[in-house]
């Protein structure tokens, strides 16, 4: 049944509209970054005015003793280490409550699946306070420990671990294998398409977290690269080159990320297929 | 596994959960019913915490700023909910029935914004609405129409525009996925029975990604009641944004310039409840339909 070739067309040119929207605001962004301070306001916004990719970037880089550079490398901590964290926790957690029968355990995955269904920002301020009680806030810590938990995750790992043979893990056991063992050499093996998808969705997810950061982080060297960008954008008005700043350093923030939600999207379409949203 | 086994495979998840996730809510509940009570001149001999009942709740409750803020949020929802499925669902129906060419370009791009942090996204649309650098205001202008984007009254489909761009790519592939879960047994099955298009798409399609469905409104629910990091973001931008604009704006208003944590806590509490009741009765809705 092969669609008639004008409705082909047809659709394709829509759908080439939609496509224009959506990539409109990136290409404008690859624009403005190439541009001056005085270019941003005064140069057509859609085309190039005297591009200077490479001074911007030399600015970007060097601005604040180069204090940009540890925005990045916070944001990648908070991001990598977290996300890895908080996949190993939830496939022990999703494997435990997947192979073993215990009283109460649909309760509690029950009570673990609301906590997707919390708003992030309800937490946020009594999850500063009790971060200020412990001596926390303003640490690595007051953004990494939050981001280890992730419900998703655990929910997810949960269907992956359910497919993983009970023969092969009795033979294990039958073998002598202790339960680490086996889980490090044979489940999270088999659990590996779910891990990265976990890893990706958690990266992209603490990568770009606004509100945590912004309510935890007073000092400025803590700061990944959205509460950096947003506090350079506070100052632009009374220095003008933070303008400038902001939109290059927004540009080199979202490649990465661009790069990895290409991977995300493959995994986790694969990812939901597997069950996520089976009912 | 043995009950020990499984009990140390959860200990790490639970121990953080119970900290992070459980904790802070029954502290926020604490903190909402409490007050501080500061005695002498400026409150300089020191505060005390006193029991408050329900007095944070009808402070916020009574605060027309935060009724205003509870309904513009709602009428957000009300609007965007149906948009974000509606377009993302047809997306996806388009997209998976070959109807086009390049499918995966298609697809790659609309999901593209999903990977960019909701601040910086909200940088740039800020820049592309702001009259000084915007490309569309020149259009607006020649058409007669107000061009002023972020004005008072624009601003609100503004943030609409930026929360839509950021997710249908998202949600539409949460529906995709879901698609292409459906047996190929089916459709060949509807194409004997000399179905159109149309007929599998309002027949086996559209009954078969009805999970996906039902997660991408309470997804949009809770997203969208919670919006926060968009107007925080335009507000200097726009007149039109005001410190109450959104609950999740007030409270953090409430809690980090003006210091009153407990009212800030009952207000955060408040907006919880509207987000359970409105997602949980979507999901009792959408049940009993089922039956």
């Amino acid at each position: 049944m092969r669609p008639a070739i004008r409705t082909r067309r047809l659709v394709t040119v829509l759908l080439a509209v939609l496509a224009a929207y959506f990539l409109m605001p990136l290409y404008w962004l690859v624009v403005a970054a190439t541009k001056s301070t005085g270019d941003l306001i005064n140069s057509s916004p859609l085309w190039f005015a005297n591009p200077q990719l490479f001074t911007n970037l030399g600015e970007l880089f060097s601005f604040g003793g180069g204090i940009f550079w540890r925005w990045v490398l916070n944001s990648v901590v908070y991001a990598g280490v977290g996300a890895l964290g908080a996949t190993l926790i939830s496939a022990c957690a999703g494997y435990a409550l997947a192979k073993c029968a215990f009283r109460g355990r649909e309760a509690l995955f029950n009570v673990i699946l609301a906590g997707v269904l919390l708003p992030m920002t309800a937490l946020g301020l009594p999850l500063f306070l009790l971060m200020s009680k412990l001596g926390l806030a303003n640490t690595y810590w007051a953004v990494l420990l939050p981001s280890l938990v992730s419900p998703f995750g655990v929910y997810l790992s949960r269907v992956y671990a359910a497919t993983v043979p009970d023969d092969v893990l009795d033979a294990a056991r039958s073998d002598g294998a202790g339960e680490w063992r086996i889980f490090a050499k044979i489940v999270l093996r088999i659990m590996s398409p779910a891990l990265v998808t976990i890893f990706l969705f958690q990266f992209v997810a603490i990568w770009n977290n606004y509100f945590l950061p912004l309510v935890m982080l007073s000092d400025n060297q803590l700061y990944p690269i959205t509460l950096g960008l947003t506090s350079w954008q506070g100052f632009a008005d009374r220095q003008p080159i933070l303008q400038t700043l902001t939109v290059v350093g927004a540009l080199v923030s979202v490649i990465p990320l661009i790069v990895l939600s290409g991977a995300l999207q493959r995994f986790w379409r694969a990812g939901l297929t597997e069950g996520s949203v089976r009912e | 596994m043995s009950k020990r086994a499984a009990a140390a495979f959860l200990a790490p998840f639970l121990i953080l959960f119970a900290a992070f996730f459980v904790a802070p809510i029954g502290y926020a509940l604490v903190q909402s019913l409490t007050r501080v009570e500061r005695s002498g001149l400026l409150g300089l001999r020191g505060s005390t915490t006193e029991f408050a009942g329900l007095a944070n709740y009808g402070a916020a409750l009574s605060d027309g700023d935060y009724l205003g803020s509870i309904g513009r949020i709602l009428l957000f929802a009300l609007i965007i909910v149906p948009l974000m499925v509606v377009l993302s669902t047809v997306l996806a129906l388009v997209l998976e029935a070959g109807l086009s060419r390049w499918p995966r370009f298609f697809r790659t791009s609309f999901f593209l914004p999903y990977g960019i942090p909701g601040v910086i996204a909200s940088i740039m649309w800020g820049f592309l609405y702001a009259p000084g650098t915007s490309p569309f205001t020149p259009v607006f202008t020649a058409l007669g129409a107000e061009a002023d984007l972020l004005g008072p009254g624009t601003v609100f489909w503004s943030i609409m525009n930026v929360v839509l761009w950021q997710f249908v790519g998202y949600n539409m592939l949460i529906v995709v996925a879901q698609l292409q879960s459906i047996p190929q047994v089916l459709y060949e099955a509807a194409r004997m029975d000399g179905a159109t298009r149309w007929t599998i798409a309002r027949t086996v399609q559209l009954p078969l990604i009805r999970p996906a469905l039902v997660l991408v409104t309470v997804f949009t629910i809770i997203g969208s009641l919670q919006l926060f990091n968009e107007p925080l973001v335009m507000q200097p931008l726009s007149t039109g944004i005001s410190s109450t604009y959104t609950p999740t704006l007030t409270a953090y208003k409430e809690a980090f310039n003006s210091n009153n944590l407990n009212l800030a806590a009952a207000e955060s509490i408040i907006l919880a409840l509207v987000i359970c009741v409105l997602s949980f009765g979507f999901l009792r809705l959408v049940q009993r339909g089922r039956r």
